[in-house]
C-alpha cells in the first residue's frame, strides 16, 4: 500500500498496463516528453519509450481518429482530451465512430480504447475547461462512462477501462486530483464497470451522487447527522450504465433519495437516475425525488464560480427537504 | 516589394499539372511513365472495369425495383476507383467512403455483403476474416483521420502495408481531411489519400470548395506530396497509386492523390436530380473521356481485348449479381436481439434487461 492522490494513481494505473501488454498505447496533446499538462502520464515515455507513450498535433479530433485506426490494427489506445470541454472537436470520433464500431461491423471490429479527460469546477480554470459533459457521452449508445472520486476508485476503474474491449471515457475531476491523498495498493487490481460503491450507510436518505459531488455529500452527510438525519452516501462510479441495484437496495431501504451533480440541471445524468428510481421503486418512495444541480446558465466566468457550483449546503438543504416532505 | 504576391498561388498551382498516360484516344502519351503491367494484368484491370461498370447499371436498376437500399453511382469513377486498388497489396487497408464499395468488394468483400449492406442489414458490415477494410464510412472527413491511425499502426507493427483511403471533392473542404493529412505526415505513417474529384459534391460544384485551383496542392499545408492525375485514365491512377505505395513503404511519408473523374449518373439514388445543377454539356464533354471507352481502345490496339471477351465478362457480372442478390435475400431478418448483442463484448444491465424483454417478444 502507498499514500497517493488521485493522479498518482491515475498514473500507476496507466504505468501498469503499459508494462502489462504492449499493445498499450498512450498518447495525446503533451503527454510525452512533458508527462501531461497535470503531470498524469508524468515518466511514463521515458520508462516506455516513444512508440508507447508519445505526442500528437493539436487536434482532438485527429486524436480520435489515430485512436480508431490504431484499435483497427489491434493496439489498445490510451487517448487524452487535454480538457472535456474540448470534447466537441472530437465528438464524432467518440460519439459517431468508435461507440458504434463493433456494431456497425456485426461484432468483427472492435474498439478497445480509452479516453481519458479532465473536467470539473473549483479551480478557477479558463472557459471550456471545466464543464461536466459526461450527459452527452452517457446518451451514446456503445460507450460506457467511468467518473472515480478516489485514488483508489480510480486506479482500480482505470485499469479495468483499459482492458475493456470496447470504448470506455474515463472523466478525471481537477479538483480531485491532488486535494488528498489515501491509500492505493501498489500492485495491479480492478474495481468492475457499472458497479456503484457505498462511501457511507445510512437508513433516512439516499444521496446519488458521483465525482466531486461525492465529497461535498459526504460533507453534507456529517451535517445532516447532526441534526438527525442519517444519510447514505451512493457513489455512482460508473454513470453509464447506472448501477441499479445498488441505487434500488438504497431506495427500498431509505425511501428517500435525491441525486446530486455538478452539472447544470438540464445536463449531467441525475434525470436518467430519477426516472429509473421512479420506474422501479415509485412505490417504495415517501417523497419525490429531487435534484441538486447546477442553474442552467452556460459554466460560470471563473470568479462566479463559488456562486454557482452545488455545495455541501445545497445538499443538505434539498436533502432536508425531501426528509420533511 | 509586394511582400503578398499572387505569384507565390501561381507558382504552388504549377507544381500541380494534371499526369496522365493514355489520351482519349487510347494512345500512350507518357511512354516513360507507363507501369510494368503483364498482358493478364492489362486485361483483368479492363474486366474489373466492365464488371463494376455493369454493376452500377444493374444496382441501379436494382435500387429503382426497391431491391437494394441505399446506393450512390459509380459509373465514370472506375479508372479512379479500380486503377488505384489495383496497385495495392492484398493485406494493405482500404478506408472508403460511402461511394467507394467497388474498391472493397475487388479487395475481397463479397458481393452479397455489398449489397447488404446496400440494404442496411449487419450482415453486410461482417468483414469476413484477415480482410483489411472497414464499412463504407457515411461521415465526410472521418476515414481521413483514423487512416492516419491505421498508418501508424502499421508502421508500429513492421508490416509492409499501407493504408488507403478515398473522398470525394467535397470531402477535401472537411476539418478531418486536413487532420489525417497532417497527423499522416508528422507520424511519416504509410498513408495514401485519395481524393476522387468528380466535379460535384451533390450539386456544389468544386469551384464553391475552395479558391485552390486543383486539390491535390492541398498536399502542401500537410508538408507531403500531392499529385493530380487523369482520373479517367487507368494506367495514370494505377501508376500514382503504385509509386505512392512504394513511397510510403520507403519511409518517404504519405502521398494526396487527387484523381480527376465524373460520375454519370446521380450522387446517390435517394431522389438526386442532376439535370437540376449539371448541364448536358458537361455530361458529354465527358462522355467523351469515359475511362472503358479509352481502356478498350488501347488494349484492342494491342489486340488482348475483343468483343467477345467483354461480352464474357458482361455476362459473368450479370450471373455473379445475380446469386448475390439470391444469396442477400436469404440473410435472415435482423431481430432487436441481434442488434442488442453486437453492442459490446459484455452486455450491461440495461441491455441484459432489454434483451430480455425483447427475447420475450420475439418468441411470442
Amino acid at each position: 500500500m502507498a499514500q497517493m492522490t488521485m493522479i498518482q494513481a491515475i498514473t500507476d494505473a496507466m504505468r501498469n498496463e503499459l508494462k502489462n501488454n504492449e499493445d498499450v498505447l498512450v498518447f495525446g496533446e503533451d503527454v510525452g516528453q512533458n508527462g501531461g499538462v497535470f503531470r498524469a502520464t508524468e515518466g511514463l515515455q521515458k520508462e516506455f519509450g516513444e512508440e508507447r507513450v508519445f505526442d500528437t498535433p493539436l487536434a482532438e479530433s485527429g486524436i480520435g481518429g489515430l485512436a480508431i485506426g490504431l484499435a483497427l490494427t489491434d493496439f489498445r489506445p490510451v487517448m487524452e482530451i487535454q480538457f472535456f470541454g474540448f470534447l466537441f472537436e472530437v465528438m464524432d470520433s467518440v460519439a459517431g465512430q468508435m461507440n458504434r464500431w463493433r456494431y456497425r461491423s456485426g461484432g468483427k471490429q472492435t474498439m478497445p480504447i480509452t479516453i481519458r479527460s479532465p473536467f470539473g469546477g473549483g479551480v478557477k480554470t479558463p472557459e471550456m475547461h471545466a464543464d461536466s459533459l459526461e450527459g452527452l457521452v452517457a446518451q451514446t449508445p456503445g460507450i460506457k462512462v467511468v467518473i472515480p472520486s478516489t485514488p483508489y476508485d480510480a486506479k482500480g476503474l482505470l485499469i479495468s477501462a483499459i482492458r475493456d474491449n470496447d470504448p470506455v471515457v474515463f472523466l478525471e475531476h481537477m479538483k480531485l486530483y491532488r486535494s488528498f491523498r489515501a491509500e492505493v495498493p501498489e500492485e495491479g487490481y480492478t474495481i468492475p464497470l457499472g458497479k456503484a460503491d457505498v462511501k457511507r450507510e445510512g437508513k433516512d436518505i439516499t444521496i446519488v451522487t458521483y465525482g466531486a459531488m461525492v465529497h461535498s455529500s459526504l460533507k453534507a452527510a456529517e451535517e445532516l447527522e447532526k441534526e438527525g438525519i442519517d444519510a447514505e452516501v451512493i457513489d455512482l462510479r460508473t454513470i453509464s450504465p447506472l448501477d441499479l441495484d445498488t441505487i434500488l437496495a438504497s431506495v427500498e431501504k431509505t425511501n428517500r433519495a435525491i441525486v446530486v451533480q455538478e452539472a447544470q440541471k438540464q445536463a449531467g445524468i441525475g434525470a436518467n437516475v430519477v426516472a429509473e428510481i421512479t420506474e422501479r421503486a415509485i412505490l417504495q418512495l415517501e417523497a419525490p425525488v429531487l435534484r441538486v444541480a447546477a442553474p442552467d446558465t452556460v459554466y460560470p466566468f471563473a470568479a462566479a464560480e463559488d456562486a454557482w457550483l452545488p455545495d455541501y449546503a445545497d445538499i443538505v438543504e434539498t436533502a432536508k427537504k425531501v426528509v420533511n416532505f | 516589394m509586394n511582400v503578398v504576391s499572387t505569384k507565390t498561388i501561381e507558382k504552388v498551382e504549377e507544381q500541380f499539372e494534371a499526369f496522365q498516360i493514355l489520351d482519349e484516344q487510347g494512345n500512350i502519351i507518357n511512354e516513360a511513365a507507363m507501369p510494368d503491367l503483364s498482358d493478364e494484368q492489362l486485361q483483368e484491370l479492363m474486366k474489373r472495369m466492365v464488371y463494376t461498370r455493369i454493376w452500377d447499371q444493374r444496382a441501379i436498376s436494382l435500387n429503382r425495383q426497391g431491391r437494394l437500399g441505399f446506393y450512390a453511382p459509380v459509373a465514370g469513377q472506375e479508372a479512379s476507383m479500380l486503377g488505384s486498388q489495383f496497385a495495392l497489396d492484398k493485406e494493405d487497408w482500404i478506408l472508403p467512403g460511402y461511394r467507394d464499395v467497388p474498391q472493397i468488394v475487388w479487395h475481397g468483400l463479397p458481393l452479397y455483403q455489398a449489397f447488404l449492406w446496400s440494404r442496411g442489414h449487419f450482415q453486410g458490415g461482417q468483414i469476413p476474416d484477415g480482410l483489411n477494410i472497414v464499412v463504407p464510412q457515411i461521415i465526410i472527413g472521418a476515414q481521413i483521420i483514423q487512416t492516419a491511425g491505421v498508418a501508424l499502426g502499421l508502421k508500429r507493427r513492421g508490416k509492409e502495408n499501407i493504408a488507403i483511403t478515398y473522398t470525394g471533392d467535397g470531402g477535401a473542404s472537411q476539418g478531418d481531411f486536413y487532420e489525417g493529412m497532417n497527423y499522416a505526415g508528422a507520424y511519416n505513417a504509410p498513408a495514401v489519400f485519395i481524393v476522387q474529384n468528380n466535379r460535384f459534391a451533390i450539386s456544389v460544384p468544386v469551384e464553391k470548395q475552395s479558391a485552390a485551383k486543383t486539390i491535390a496542392q492541398k498536399a502542401v499545408a500537410a508538408g507531403i506530396e500531392g499529385i493530380q492525375v487523369d482520373g479517367m485514365d487507368v494506367l495514370a491512377v494505377y501508376t500514382a497509386t503504385k509509386q505512392a505505395r512504394d513511397r510510403a513503404l520507403s519511409g518517404e511519408g504519405p502521398t494526396l492523390i487527387e484523381t480527376l473523374c465524373y460520375r454519370y449518373g446521380p450522387h446517390t439514388m435517394a431522389g438526386d436530380d442532376p439535370t437540376r445543377y449539371r448541364t448536358s454539356e458537361l455530361d458529354d464533354e465527358w462522355a467523351k473521356k469515359d475511362p472503358l471507352v479509352r481502356f478498350r481502345k488501347f488494349l484492342e490496339g494491342k489486340n488482348l481485348w475483343n468483343e467477345e471477351k467483354e461480352n464474357e465478362v458482361v455476362e459473368k457480372a450479370k450471373e455473379d449479381i445475380k446469386e448475390a442478390i439470391k444469396k442477400a435475400d436469404a440473410a435472415p431478418k435482423q431481430k432487436v436481439t441481434d442488434l442488442i448483442s453486437i453492442m459490446f463484448e459484455e452486455l450491461p444491465n440495461n441491455l441484459r434487461e432489454q434483451m430480455e424483454e425483447y427475447t420475450a417478444k420475439e418468441s411470442k
